[in-house]
């Protein structure tokens, strides 16, 4: 395995470095900036940085105050309090009045581990999703992190951004990350089978197209790392090419990646499609490793889903 | 009387009537919580607040926040009066492609500040601008009208307990306490009180009065903005539907708009009101 980087270390170090270039960058938690890497710009700008406590409501409220009068609040938190204890917040202070926040969330989906259900969102991005004016950013490794807060920072009106607790492998280079806000990114060609996915499951996809190649299956795997406006050109091209699409998302079925291509490829090119996500469930207690690979979203349940996509395949 | 009470006065009887107007109109909106609160607004609105109507964003203005958004007749009325937008776009008022939203949007109305419905958002947003404000070293200060009912909701006392806790002296939140929530009685259904004192323990400073009377709202208004180092609540006793007979106390009108009847029986009493002042401002 390649070099790995927190994606939350990106978002600390890219959000105090806007910070020094840009006096109208503020801050926001809900006492759990030590985990979200917002105390770095903290450290640097205590004056430019609230923390709300536990109160998630109350944070997203202040972000929306201050966004008002000029800045441009960042709020974090974990993916689960940041949107599941604001969702109204959300809903009606920040999208109803297209408030300039952007809300950047941490520790989301199985991988958050030990701490176990209640602590790993597998929903945040459908309740995102629905709502109008939100836009939702899912970055799969540290550079397209940097590239995605510091894309947010200069674009007006809200934005979410769903990070999460791990390292992730490294894709891309610091200096040369292809992210387009709104462009999905294709990271290896194949004809056989399509698979879009976002976040870790990037990583997963491209171990599992590379398990694939020895069996003579060529995936191609597509990074949707906007989920929200959906690139829905490459979303129909991918179909188009392979005739099949593999969605893979570390989050519920319901909402999410899967059903973004789903809802695209019903109206605009419909093919075999398969989800892999966690399924009507929560999750729970155990490492990472385990959890994945319980909810087959490690990259050996990706291939044989794969495989087993292939059979659906209208050839 | 004062004149310039007088004058306040006047303003507010006319907009008592362009809330029963407008919301007869369109026979729904919430009367009873507008007509409580006009009072508290026309001061803020007429004589308090920095404004600049012909330039809703004007930097050097003050800010108000409705957060008991449904009380958006009174917003509007004082809009209109004060020369937002045109006093006859009042009777658009929850209408299709109204800029009157049913609840105030700020997506639609100049001078809204921003959008509320939700109860208990408010003082959290209303907060944000007065930190933001201090931030780049304005003198602005932010005024944010709560309800009573809206005190139950939990999100209301995270932003009391933040305000309290971040000495916010260019916030001042006002409480309409006309002790009526949609299903009847505040103290019946979850009681609050004590409530003043419980402002006070969290750090803000309290003026606690008749929210119908004009010297001391003006009193408690100038008494906020010389406060260093806390925020400053005003409770305000108010009394629902005050102004309109059948209206006052009644909870039916609440969320019920007058029928033809009604308004002819509140705009004579209202005019009566404005005679004794001497006519409209």
């Amino acid at each position: 395995m390649s070099e790995k980087k927190a994606l939350r270390d990106a978002y600390g170090k890219t959000l105090l470095a806007l910070g020094k270039e840009n006096e109208k960058i503020v801050a926001l938690d809900a006492d759990l900036s030590g985990s979200t890497r917002s105390n770095w710009f903290a450290e640097t700008f205590p004056h430019r940085f609230f923390n709300a406590g536990v109160a998630e409501a109350d944070m997203i409220g202040t972000a929306v105050g201050l966004s008002t009068v000029g800045f441009i609040p960042f709020a974090s938190t974990f993916a689960v309090f940041g949107t599941g204890r604001c969702y109204d917040q959300i809903r009606q202070s920040v999208c109803l009045s297209e408030a300039n926040v952007k809300i950047v969330v941490t520790h989301a989906g199985v991988t958050v581990g030990e701490d176990g259900g209640s602590h790993q969102m597998l929903e945040d991005l459908s309740l995102m999703r629905g709502l109008p004016h939100m836009r939702v950013i899912v970055p799969c490794d540290y550079a397209e992190t940097v590239a995605a807060v510091r894309f947010v920072a200069g674009a007006e009106g809200p934005f979410f951004v769903r990070l999460s607790r791990e390292k992730f492998p490294v894709l891309y280079p610091d200096d040369a990350c292809p992210f387009v806000f709104g462009k999905a990114h294709t990271v290896r060609q194949g004809k056989d089978v399509g698979i879009a996915a976002c976040g870790l499951m990037v990583h997963h996809a491209l171990e599992a197209a590379e398990a694939l190649a020895k069996e003579g299956i060529e995936a191609e795997v597509l990074n949707v790392s906007t989920l929200k406006p959906l690139d829905e050109d490459a979303i129909e091209a991918l179909a188009r090419k392979t005739g099949a699409v593999l969605t893979a998302e570390e989050h519920s079925v319901y909402g999410g990646l899967g059903s973004s291509v789903c809802e695209t490829l019903a109206e605009r090119f419909p093919v075999p499609v398969h989800r892999v996500g966690v399924k009507e469930a929560f999750g729970f207690s155990g490492k990472p490793g385990e959890l994945l690979k319980h909810f087959r979203l490690d990259a050996v349940s990706i291939a044989e889903a794969a495989k087993a996509l292939l059979e659906r395949k209208v050839r | 009387m004062d004149p310039e009470i007088r004058r306040l006065k006047q303003i507010a009887y006319a907009i008592r009537k362009d809330i029963l107007v407008m919301t007869h109109a369109a026979q729904s909106g919430h009367p009873g919580g507008s007509l409580s609160a006009i009072d508290l607004m026309t001061c803020l609105y007429f004589h308090e607040m920095a404004l600049d109507p012909k330039n809703p964003n004007w930097e050097g203005r003050d800010r108000f926040i409705l957060s008991k958004g449904h009380a958006s007749p009174a917003l509007y009325g004082v809009l209109a009066r004060v020369g937002y937008f045109p006093h006859e776009e009042i009777l658009t008022f929850r209408k299709f492609n109204s800029r009157l939203q049913g609840h105030p949007e700020c997506k639609f109305l100049p001078g809204v500040e921003i959008s509320t419905g939700s109860l208990g958002q408010g003082l959290s947003v209303a907060h944000g601008m007065a930190l933001g404000l201090k931030l780049a070293g304005s003198p602005q200060r932010v005024y944010c009208m709560v309800g009573d009912g809206e005190l139950q909701e939990g999100q209301t006392w995270e932003a009391i307990m933040a305000a309290g806790h971040r000495k916010t002296d260019n916030l001042c939140a006002i409480l309409d306490h006309n002790h009526l929530q949609i299903d009847g009685i505040v103290e019946e259904i979850k009681n609050e009180e004590p409530v003043p004192e419980k402002f006070e323990a969290f750090g803000w400073a309290v003026h606690h009065i008749d929210g119908h009377d004009y010297d001391a709202i003006l009193t408690a208004l100038e008494a906020a903005r010389n406060t260093k180092g806390q925020p400053t609540f005003i409770v305000a006793e108010t009394v629902k539907g005050k102004g309109v007979s059948f209206m006052e106390n009644n909870v039916d009108f609440h969320g019920k708009a007058a029928n033809d009847e009604e308004l002819k029986i509140g705009l004579a009493e209202l005019d009566l009101a404005l005679a004794q002042l001497g006519g409209e401002a």
